[in-house]
């Protein structure tokens, strides 16, 4: 069937099987390959992207389910070649090991800032709950995101990131 | 997944026609547990029916006595909710404790409780709160509305609406989450009125249910701490490989003294 999906601001006209799940529209028709698939069972979160602004996963979801919706990835964070704010604090607190989880990791972090603008390290770890690091790199990711959400707020309100953020 | 069609009404009266006229076709909520199921190729619907923009099923409300919610609400709206969060905080904590944040950012309460997964969360809350669940077509009691595994007392086409929800200040759940999946291996919900507590136990195996026995204990004055010589049935507890019969059935016991450890009995 045809469908019409907007993807990091774009839209897009496809012609795909009603069963085609969001996560294969996005890989294999519109080659966003950042988009991970860890599990394939809803369970690890490699697949989350954002709808309208907020974290799914992508591979528990129809494709056509997502008509008329805003839908981002990974790739729709930088801006003119600069790294979206929580992926640079993932690059500078190093919050991946293989970067598998990396992209879905990233995105859920976003989710977590929008509902808790300034979130503490447990609040980070209850709200990673849908989200696998098979190599267990958690402390990191943990740290990242908080420093994300640092530097985010920061941005926000015209402040310089603190000392302490490790820039 | 095997194929099949797709549509997606915006009426409640032609989401009904399109259920009506195929009796392979489902109706699709939030899909956290259908689309799943489908993959696993245990279940091949002819058709979906999509309810996402089916106006009727929607909304969150303080209704006469408590609260009115759309079918179609997700787990985190209901969660972050102030009238859900002021009149049954308890249903709101549950709600944010279901799975994980994306699964409650699409999951809704209708399609829980379609499903009446034996190990699902809302079956307690809303049988322990005597809850209402309205459908196209009539209004249920909850007790009369779970009926057992994976069961409900839906006609094949007839759609959850609403849930009516009373107002409930001094009420808790506590679940002891599967870690992998986060359904309860075994969960309590118990609330307290003026009329005497109710205690609601999900997780158990064979469906939910009320423990009466435990309710005319606590009514007599017992404390969760005497819960441990109170009859509960055996019968109604199973084991996989998460957890042994035996142990599930502790866990009730644990999970129902937790809940009344809980501030909101403090009063």
């Amino acid at each position: 069937m045809e469908m019409r999906l907007e993807v990091n601001g774009t839209a897009h006209r496809l012609d795909l099987p009603e069963r085609t799940l969001l996560v294969h529209a996005l890989r294999d028709q519109l080659r966003l390959t950042g988009t991970h698939i860890g599990c394939d069972t809803s369970q690890c979160g490699a697949c989350t992207v954002h709808l309208d602004g907020v974290a799914v996963k992508s591979c528990t979801m129809l494709a056509v389910q997502a008509e008329g919706r805003r839908i981002t990835t990974i790739e729709g964070l930088a801006k003119d070649g600069a790294l979206h704010p929580m992926q640079l604090a993932f690059h500078i607190h190093h919050g991946l090991q293989c970067g598998y989880c990396t992209p879905g990791m990233i995105m859920a972090g976003l989710d977590i800032v929008r509902r808790h603008p300034r979130p503490d390290l447990g609040t980070i770890r209850a709200e990673l709950e849908g989200n696998l690091c098979r190599c267990t790199g958690y402390h990191n990711i943990i740290r990242a995101i908080a420093a994300g959400a640092e530097a985010m707020a920061a941005a926000a309100t015209g402040e310089r990131p603190g000392e302490g953020q490790g820039q | 997944m095997h194929a099949f069609a797709y549509c997606r009404p915006a009426a409640l009266a032609d989401a009904l026609r399109e259920l009506a006229a195929d009796a392979e076709a489902r109706p699709l909520a939030g899909g956290q547990t259908l689309l799943p199921v489908m993959r696993a190729r245990l279940a091949a619907p002819s058709r979906l029916v999509d309810l996402a923009r089916v106006r009727e099923l929607t909304g969150i409300a303080a209704a006469p006595g408590g609260l009115r919610l759309g079918a179609m609400e997700t787990h985190a709206a209901i969660a972050e909710h102030p009238a859900v969060k002021r009149l049954a905080p308890a249903l709101a904590r549950l709600a944010g404790g279901i799975g994980d944040p994306q699964v409650r950012n699409r999951g809704t309460i209708g399609g829980s409780l379609a499903n009446n997964d034996p190990a699902a969360c809302y079956p307690a809350a809303l049988l322990a709160l005597g809850a209402a669940i309205e459908t196209d077509r009539r209004t249920l009691a909850a007790e009369d509305f779970f009926t057992g595994l994976f069961a409900t007392a839906l006609a094949p086409g007839e759609l959850v609406v609403a849930v009516q929800v009373p107002a409930a200040p001094a009420a808790a759940y506590v679940k002891f989450p599967q870690p992998a999946s986060r359904f309860a291996l075994v969960g309590a919900f118990v609330l307290r009125t003026e009329a005497g507590y109710r205690v609601a136990i999900t997780g158990g195996g064979m469906g939910v249910f009320r423990w009466t026995e435990a309710e005319a204990a606590l009514d007599s004055g017992a404390t969760g701490a005497d819960l441990a010589g109170v009859p509960l049935d055996p019968e109604l507890f199973t084991g996989d490989l998460h957890a042994s019969a035996r142990y599930r059935r502790a866990l009730a016991r644990v999970a129902v003294a937790r809940a009344l450890a809980d501030p909101a009995f403090a009063a």
